[in-house]
């Protein structure tokens, strides 16, 4: 890697200062996207920010009809909660599946989501329930936040918080993993609830995207059988070395019946 | 005082010596090494598979800092090109081409990865940040990267001087006796398949500390090899110029090889000729993604077969067309490995009367391929038992019947084959009825109908193999156009209080020796393994080997060792029986222990020991003192392992995903010294094998830029991939080593990927497949279930 200076604030107003005054300076917390890339020289950021040390952005807690996830949280303290296992048990799964040990005891949560990577897990759940993310300056709702392959709605400094989930009545995910990598090749997170039914496709095309058929699929009908008869189109998904597009349209509807079956 | 338990001699389980370093995190390997005033070396690589370099810039990078040198192609013009260990001649009798291999690109780079020039500074990242700084003028030129299409008439030249790419054109066998043999048969059948690239990936990447003395004129090279007094005869030789005598080459612990590193590489000759240029040691460490462009890959043929049976299933013929890619370049054996290491494997484990094979050799735009974990054996074996499995299904047979109607015999041996080899023992139907029987093939049906029931299609799978190792005599593969003889080193000293120190040419990168040796001396000697040391991996220490490799370290090192303690024990058996006052004639040796033959007198090597190093009361006008003996030992065939493996697989219809559920292997690997590390040996192999069955591919683009290039594509086998190993093993003695031992290394990554892929054409049966590609992934698989092109 090549030499940066190293910041490490203890609020988030301060990261944000630091980021504001080095546009080529990049925030990390679990740094397991952008360690490996720094370690190729694949990224020459002037100085890191390491947010580890913000207190205000750990923690989960359960606030009325919602579940608010600190941005530093790590994945295995979403798997092994009892507040996340209470209210959103498809969620704790998720992060208990992610990675390998190594990465669910570094990567958090607030990591994966602002990174985007298209075969990333956290980015379906947060679309699948339809979750509001708190950034250093506003609230952004899932919808309007993932736009594209690693790209959000965050601004430059704008830095991800905390996630509110709202708790739905039943949510599932399922995913296929790449078998080199583990990384998802297809997954699909479905919920229903207060943000309405949702299904969050992801693995299989270059963002995070809804798949609104199977959404009025569900609507009709809510079981394993209905998203069965809806087939995604291979249009625009990925395609590389470990899968055809078509493939992985196919896996996002076997996906989709899992989670159904998932979340009963 | 040695007492021997009788626990730790031939066929104890021991427990690994050398592991609680390895384990505690203590092992000494090369990239632990470093030496006072060490700079460090970064490798510039091409990004290109093939382009003129027009020009070198290093003015810029020069002036970074910490650098203490550039160095291209052009400081380089006095030493050679790298060797190539083995030459093979082509039908007509001519050499196979030779194009030169320079340490640094010539003029031109050949495969993404051929390093064009090296940077050596005061740390790793300012070598690093120079060479991102050289400006190289590349002329980008067209690449082939594929086998076949190196061929075409049009295909790009990897050598200007190679015309149509082709290396050898090379056969062996009666073509007119196969073709006698097709004309009279009632079925012909026809296979045709690729085994795949495989990258070794063993887990300690390569690394290599150049020092030189400037007092003595001394090069010293640590390095990770298998064979460091390899690499010092063809570094020292071939390339720097360098005697014996003035270049230490020590191979310390090693994580692993897989044949990786057997080969002599260019970043070794580069360090140790800059640390006499600069009068200062200099450290190269591969990082993995070097690794994945810089070692040497595995496999990559592309093959036809063509079986010929009689009416009742007999095998009358087999002919073979082999197309095996070479890489850019010749790694230092890759020239056997698509020949003598693989077209005399096609007689198998089967009496076939007429066997023909061609094998042509092709260079493209690739990382040179050499030996992989099992090398040419594991592609012949592929080859010939998913030939036989199509053959059953094509003409009708049942496979496990037609294996044993063409088994040779057990009474056949010694039994020569059409293709060379002689083997010398063995008895396939009983490793075949013990698999069958452990695997529960004849209960398979109801497993299958159970799994049907769970949206599973299960399968099973039959590979009934053998392989030649314990490489090897060395007339013979010098007849065969090996550079270099095959023979082992063993030194035996037993010091005064009667501890030993065994010295070997063979090389442990992961295999156990520091325990299995020291069992071969508990068991003859009977001084306990906690007394016995074993020493291996530097030319300063032993005398010569060629180290470790094609499964050959016990049956040539340890018959060299127990030659060697042969020898020790004629000489103390003398000295005994002066201190007896018996004939030499009269005195037996047991397990530490001589004995006047029918009395009560003895003494123990101990005894033995002190009184020929302090030689008070001694025989000193007729015996040397000292108790240590030298031997080289060249085996006088090979060996052949053999057994069956069994696969069972499950494939999951919605997705194609293969899961391997179970996985027998009964393997014939002669005397078990140590049955526990014998386990390990077939159980990682077999990994291996599944790994190559169901998961690695390495892939390049038309263009020769290499898609799988890191673990986030290369898909390396890990614990859930795998099944439950059975390994048991059914002995046959060798008959020509003194040790009766064969050979444990490979057998799991031969025996394996065609097992595994017998399973999974099995557990689609019912969609009319005669055939799957390694490796089997989801979405080949899918796409046969759902009537996809993939």
């Amino acid at each position: 890697m090549y030499d940066f200076a190293y910041h490490k604030p203890a609020s988030v107003a301060d990261a944000v200062k630091l980021l504001a005054a080095d546009p080529d300076a990049k925030p990390i917390s679990g740094g397991h996207t952008l360690l490996p890339a720094l370690k190729h020289r694949l990224n020459k950021p002037s100085a890191l920010v390491d947010l580890s040390g913000i207190a205000e952005m750990k923690g989960i807690r359960r606030e009325g009809n919602s579940l608010i996830i600190g941005a530093l949280t790590k994945h295995v303290e979403v798997a092994k909660s009892d507040v996340v296992k209470a209210a959103i048990p498809a969620l704790a799964y998720m992060a208990s599946h992610i990675g390998d040990n190594q990465v669910r005891n570094r990567g958090t949560i607030g990591g994966s989501v602002s990174n985007n990577d298209p075969a990333a897990d956290y980015p379906a759940a947060v679309l699948g329930l339809g979750a509001t993310i708190h950034t250093s300056k506003r609230k952004i709702a899932a919808d309007d936040f993932f736009q594209g392959m690693f790209t959000t709605a965050l601004e430059e400094g704008e830095i991800l918080v905390a996630i509110e989930f709202p708790i739905p009545e039943k949510a599932g995910y399922a995913k296929l993993k790449n078998p080199a990598s583990r990384y998802v090749m297809a997954g699909a997170f479905i919920s229903k609830g207060p943000a309405g039914l949702r299904v969050a496709i992801n693995g299989a095309g270059p963002c995070v995207f809804r798949q609104s058929d199977m959404e009025a699929a569900l609507g009709r009908n809510w079981s394993a059988d209905a998203v069965a008869g809806v087939k995604q189109s291979a249009d625009g998904l990925n395609s590389d070395i470990h899968g055809s597009a078509e493939y992985r349209a196919h896996l996002v509807t076997v996906m989709a019946k899992r989670a159904v079956a998932a979340a009963g | 005082m040695n007492v021997v338990t009788p626990f730790e001699g031939i066929g104890a389980s021991v427990r690994r010596k050398e592991d609680v370093r390895f384990l505690s995190g203590r092992g000494q390997y090369t990239d632990d090494i470093n030496r006072p005033g060490q700079a460090h070396a970064w490798i510039l690589r091409s990004q290109h598979a093939h382009a003129r370099i027009q020009g070198i810039d290093t003015a810029a990078a020069a002036a970074m800092p910490g650098v203490v040198a550039i160095y291209t192609s052009a400081d380089l013009a006095a030493i050679g090109g790298l060797p190539c260990g083995w030459q093979i001649h082509n039908k007509d009798g001519s050499p196979m081409a030779e194009p030169k291999h320079p340490v640094l690109a010539e003029g031109k780079v050949r495969h993404v990865g051929d390093p064009i020039a090296v940077v050596i500074a005061e740390t790793r990242a300012q070598a690093r940040d120079a060479a991102e700084a050289i400006i190289v003028d590349f002329e980008v030129l067209p690449a082939v990267s594929q086998t076949t299409a190196a061929l075409a008439a049009d295909a790009p030249r990897v050598h200007d001087d190679v015309a149509g790419n082709l290396c050898y054109d090379w056969h062996i066998g009666d073509k007119g006796a196969v073709d006698a043999a097709f004309a009279a048969a009632a079925h012909r059948v026809v296979f045709e398949t690729t085994n795949q690239r495989l990258v070794p990936n063993a887990m300690e990447p390569r690394c290599a500390v150049g020092d030189y003395d400037t007092t003595t004129g001394e090069h010293t090279l640590f390095t990770t090899s298998q064979n460091p007094h390899v690499i010092r005869l063809l570094m020292g030789a071939f390339v720097l110029q360098i005697p014996e005598a003035k270049l230490r080459v020590v191979a310390p612990d090693v994580g692993g090889g897989f044949g990786s590193k057997i080969y002599h590489y260019a970043e070794e000759a580069i360090v140790t000729w800059a640390a006499a240029k600069l009068g200062r040691a200099v450290k190269w460490t591969a990082d993995r993604t070097e690794a994945f462009m810089s070692d040497a890959h595995g496999r990559d043929h592309v093959t036809r077969a063509e079986l010929a049976l009689d009416k009742e299933g007999t095998f009358l013929g087999l002919r073979v067309l082999t197309h095996a890619n070479m890489g850019a370049y010749l790694s230092t054996f890759a020239p056997c490995v698509p020949t003598y290491l693989y077209a005399t494997l096609l007689a198998g484990v089967y009496s076939t009367p007429a066997i023909y094979a061609e094998v042509k050799a092709v260079f493209t735009h690739t990382v040179p391929v050499d030996a992989y974990r099992g090398a040419g054996r594991p592609e012949a074996t592929y080859l010939l038992e998913r030939l036989v499995d199509v053959a059953a299904k094509q003409c009708g047979f049942d496979r496990v019947k037609l294996r044993r109607r063409n088994f040779i015999a057990t009474d056949a041996f010694p039994y020569q084959t059409p293709v060379a080899l002689q083997y010398d023992s063995g008895d396939y139907f009983s490793t075949l009825d013990q698999a069958l029987k452990t695997a529960d093939w004849a209960g398979f049906e109801a497993r299958r109908a159970e799994a049907r029931m769970r949206g599973k299609l299960r399968g099973i799978g039959i590979s009934t193999y053998l392989e030649a190792c314990g490489i090897a005599p060395s007339a013979v593969v010098g007849s065969l156009g090996a550079r270099a003889g095959l023979y082992e080193v063993g030194v035996i000293r037993v010091h005064p209080t009667g501890s030993v120190t065994v010295l070997t040419g063979a090389h442990s990168h992961g295999q156990g020796h520091e325990t299995t040796f020291a069992q071969l001396v508990a068991d003859k000697l009977g001084v306990p393994i906690a007394n016995v040391d074993i020493v291996h991996g530097d030319t300063a220490k032993v005398p010569f080997g060629m180290g470790t490799y094609g499964s050959r370290s016990l049956a040539v090192g340890g018959s060299a060792m127990d030659k060697a303690m042969d020898k020790i024990i004629a000489k103390a058996k003398r000295i005994a029986a002066h201190l007896m006052e018996a004939s030499v004639e009269d005195v037996e040796f047991e397990r530490g222990t001589f004995r006047v033959a029918g009395t009560d007198k003895t003494k123990t090597l101990t005894d033995v020991s002190l009184a020929a190093y302090v030689p008070h009361n001694y025989p000193i006008d007729e015996i040397e003192p000292g108790l240590e003996e030298t031997a080289f030992y060249d085996p006088k065939n090979f060996t052949y392992p053999g057994g069956c493996h069994i696969a069972e697989v499950e494939i999951e219809m919605e997705t194609g995903r293969v899961s391997m559920v179970n996985f027998t292997a009964v393997d014939d690997v002669g005397r078990v010294i140590n049955p526990m590390i014998v386990e390990g040996q077939v159980q990682g192999g077999v990994a291996q094998g599944i790994g190559q069955a169901l998961l690695e591919a390495c892939v390049y683009d038309q263009d020769g830029q290499l898609m799988s290039g890191s673990m986030m594509d290369y898909t390396m086998p890990r614990a859930d991939d795998l099944a439950p190993v059975s390994v048991a093993t059914h002995t046959t003695l060798c008959t020509h080593n003194p040790l009766g031992v064969k050979g444990c290394g490979e057998v799991g990554a031969i025996g394996s990927p065609p097992a595994v892929i017998n399973a999974v054409v099995d557990a689609l049966r019912d969609y009319g497949v005669e055939h799957i590609e390694m490796p089997a992934t989801a979405p080949k698989i899918w796409s046969i279930i759902h009537g996809k092109s993939v």
